[in-house]
């Protein structure tokens, strides 16, 4: 066949490819979304009246932990794990609260943003300590989860403060539309102003690169030790913002952190990403935690026991990994 | 932990020459340990003259020994660079099933019940860690969550029939004898079988063998999924004694018992030594370092700091004591 010949026929060949191309690479993200819009048409089925409210209420009790998980899924992707994120949300709550309690509502922007770098400072230390005491990230962070839930007790030693009525309002109700709920221009909102620019950024490719292998990383010439800092920054960041809801949703800063560890591990590891780091991405994991909020909501409508769906969140995270385990070795094999 | 390999590929590299400490961490890595306990007790015996006699010791035992059996199954899954977050979640429903269901059938077949139980889930647990290759950290985590949903059902079930804490367990888990705790007679021997099994059984080898280099492990005809399921079953188990010594330290059992300590059981393997990435450790630096972090702790509440600064030293003090020896035992 002539070079003419091809050349006509492969403008739809190449779109065709390159769909298949993607879906291949996002299989697992795909299968979420079919999986979450099926939970959905299920909600529906067994709660006729299902709806706008239904979707919002849902969208506000997944927030905090989207947000948590977007963080662990940065920490992840480098390859290592932050078991201090409860506690840095901890500690932005607290510091919300207190300061606008006693500055007022006209310096709330200011208190935001003193939280948000307080959670960038946090998870900076995190990483500069990994880094500096060549400590297995676990380790490291798991002495930090004492560290930081001590400083936040430091800051407030117990439930108090208050969030201006305008920042709580931030998250609360709807957009426009009464099927756009605020919480979930929220998350998008701060996705996509922190992580759409950063993954294509050299610091992106850099955090895929000392995940997937961290010795050709640094043989590439990868600054390892400023991406790990940078990583779990963001990390810190995204954990702040989680913290700061969930001060904004109570209307006050709790010192205690919540069960928030266990849930973004399982929401990152369900969303796709690797334990071993370089693989996956932000979305699945939170689609992962809406999922995982979905289920729960479900088996509440059902009428079944409410730890039940802690049974079946452990079991869907142990079953997942292992499908996904199996079905990895067969397109290994072949 | 496949991906971390690299971070700690350069402390096996080393048969460059080690400084006189170095050697002494490597080698002897209970003394620096035991040094770091001495220096504590000074530091307490200063602080509150007195306050180390008998009973202050007995206490301490007494809340080191369970501590330390927690600690253990940590040390054995880490020798194998694996981790088990599933033993607060054993332990409870141990302690809970055995105290629940002694009403009912009686101490012995209770206690059975619960050890039964506990195989079941350490079964699953290495099936899913050694034939199905789910990473240990996901395993025992989902397992965790798994077996504490059902103890919260459970609970409601047996919510009528009350529960006791046989006599026999709150004999061993709180009693004295002498004044000694009565735990002893059964750390001391767990403690002889842990540490002599890992040097000596060929088990035990296989365990260090598996966590230094699997594929290795494997060419050389070693069943790794065969180690890894039992391995997780005696994690299980000892995570139910654990249990039961905590039902009977404390007397009752509820869901969230065990679960406070489920993070210092991590800490005390790895300030003992054992390397989170396999095949380095041992179960008589664990031991010391249950006891370092329940002297730490009483020494906080003794110094009379708020809970806040207590949590920040605590941490900073894990801390400081995992760097060190990273620092002190790498050969760069």
């Amino acid at each position: 066949m002539t070079a003419p010949a091809m050349a006509a026929p492969s403008g739809g060949n190449d779109l065709a490819r390159t769909v298949i191309r993607l879906a291949r690479r996002n299989s697992w993200v795909i299968g979420l979304w079919i999986l979450l819009g099926l939970l959905l048409i299920f909600t529906k089925s067994i709660l006729p009246n299902f709806g706008a409210t239904g979707i919002n209420n849902l969208t506000l009790a997944a927030l905090p932990f989207a947000l948590a998980t977007a963080g662990q899924a940065i920490a992840v992707l480098t390859g290592g794990i932050d078991l201090s994120i409860g506690s840095i949300m901890a500690v932005t709550g607290v510091i919300a609260a207190k300061l606008m309690d006693s500055a007022g509502d006209e310096f709330a922007v200011l208190v935001i943003a003193v939280a948000l770098g307080a959670g960038l400072l946090m998870g900076a230390i995190n990483g500069a300590l990994i880094w500096f005491t060549r400590v297995p990230d676990i380790i490291v962070t798991l002495a930090m989860l004492f560290v930081w839930a001590g400083t936040a007790l430091l800051i407030l030693d117990r439930p108090g403060g208050e969030i201006a009525d305008w920042v709580r309002s931030l998250i609360r109700g709807t957009v426009a539309i009464e099927w756009v709920p605020r919480a979930l221009l929220f998350l998008i909102v701060a996705i996509a102003i922190i992580w759409i620019p950063l993954k294509r950024s050299q610091l992106g490719l850099s955090i895929y690169a000392v995940g997937s292998d961290r010795r050709a990383a640094i043989r590439s010439g990868v600054n390892v030790r400023r991406t790990k800092i940078l990583a779990y920054a963001l990390t810190g960041l995204f954990a702040a913002l989680a913290g700061l809801v969930v001060a904004m949703n109570t209307g006050q800063g709790d010192p205690v952190p919540g069960q928030y560890l266990l849930a973004t591990v399982a929401a990152v590891v369900l969303g796709g990403v690797s334990l071993a780091g370089g693989t996956g991405g932000l979305i699945g994991p939170i689609v992962a935690v809406f999922i995982l909020r979905l289920v729960r909501a479900d088996l509440t409508f059902l009428g079944i026991d409410n730890s039940f769906a802690t049974v079946i969140e452990g079991a869907m995270l142990v079953g997942v990994v292992m499908l996904g385990a199996v079905v990895a070795r067969r397109q290994g094999q072949s | 932990m496949t991906s971390a390999q690299g971070t700690v590929g350069n402390e096996r590299a080393g048969w460059t020459t080690l400084s006189f400490w170095q050697r002494i961490m490597r080698d002897y890595p209970l003394i620096p340990l035991l040094i770091l306990l001495g220096v504590l007790l000074l530091i307490l015996q200063t602080q509150r003259p007195g306050i180390i006699n008998q009973i202050w010791l007995a206490n301490t035992l007494k809340a080191a020994i369970p501590l330390a059996i927690l600690a253990a199954c940590q040390t054995l899954t880490m020798l194998t660079g694996g981790i088990d977050l599933s033993v607060a979640a054993v332990a409870t429903m141990a302690g809970f099933v055995m105290t629940t269901q002694t009403p009912l059938v009686g101490p012995v077949t209770a206690t059975v019940y619960a050890l039964l139980a506990a195989m079941l889930v350490g079964t699953v647990t290495g099936v899913g860690v050694g034939v199905l290759r789910v990473h240990p950290l996901i395993m025992t985590l989902g397992m965790g969550l798994v077996v504490l949903g059902f103890m919260t059902v459970y609970q409601r079930e047996v919510l009528a029939s009350g529960s006791a804490v046989p006599d026999e367990f709150a004999w061993l888990g709180s009693g004295l004898t002498e004044g000694l705790p009565n735990s002893l007679l059964l750390i001391i021997p767990l403690a002889a079988l842990v540490i002599y099994g890992l040097r000596r059984f060929g088990y035990g080898r296989l365990l260090y063998a598996v966590g230094d280099n699997e594929t290795a492990a494997r060419l050389s005809g070693v069943r790794v999924w065969q180690v890894l399921i039992v391995l997780y079953v005696i994690s299980a188990l000892l995570a139910a004694v654990a249990g039961f010594m905590y039902a009977g330290l404390i007397r009752t059992v509820s869901l969230d018992t065990v679960n406070p300590f489920l993070l210092p059981s991590v800490a005390a393997a790895v300030i003992g030594g054992t390397s989170i990435f396999g095949g380095r450790g041992g179960y008589a630096g664990t031991l010391v370092g249950a006891l370092i972090l329940t002297v730490l702790t009483t020494l906080l509440i003794v110094l009379n700091l708020p809970e806040a600064s207590r949590q920040i030293l605590f941490g900073a003090i894990v801390l400081g004591v995992a760097a060190a020896y990273s620092r002190i035992t790498s050969t760069e």
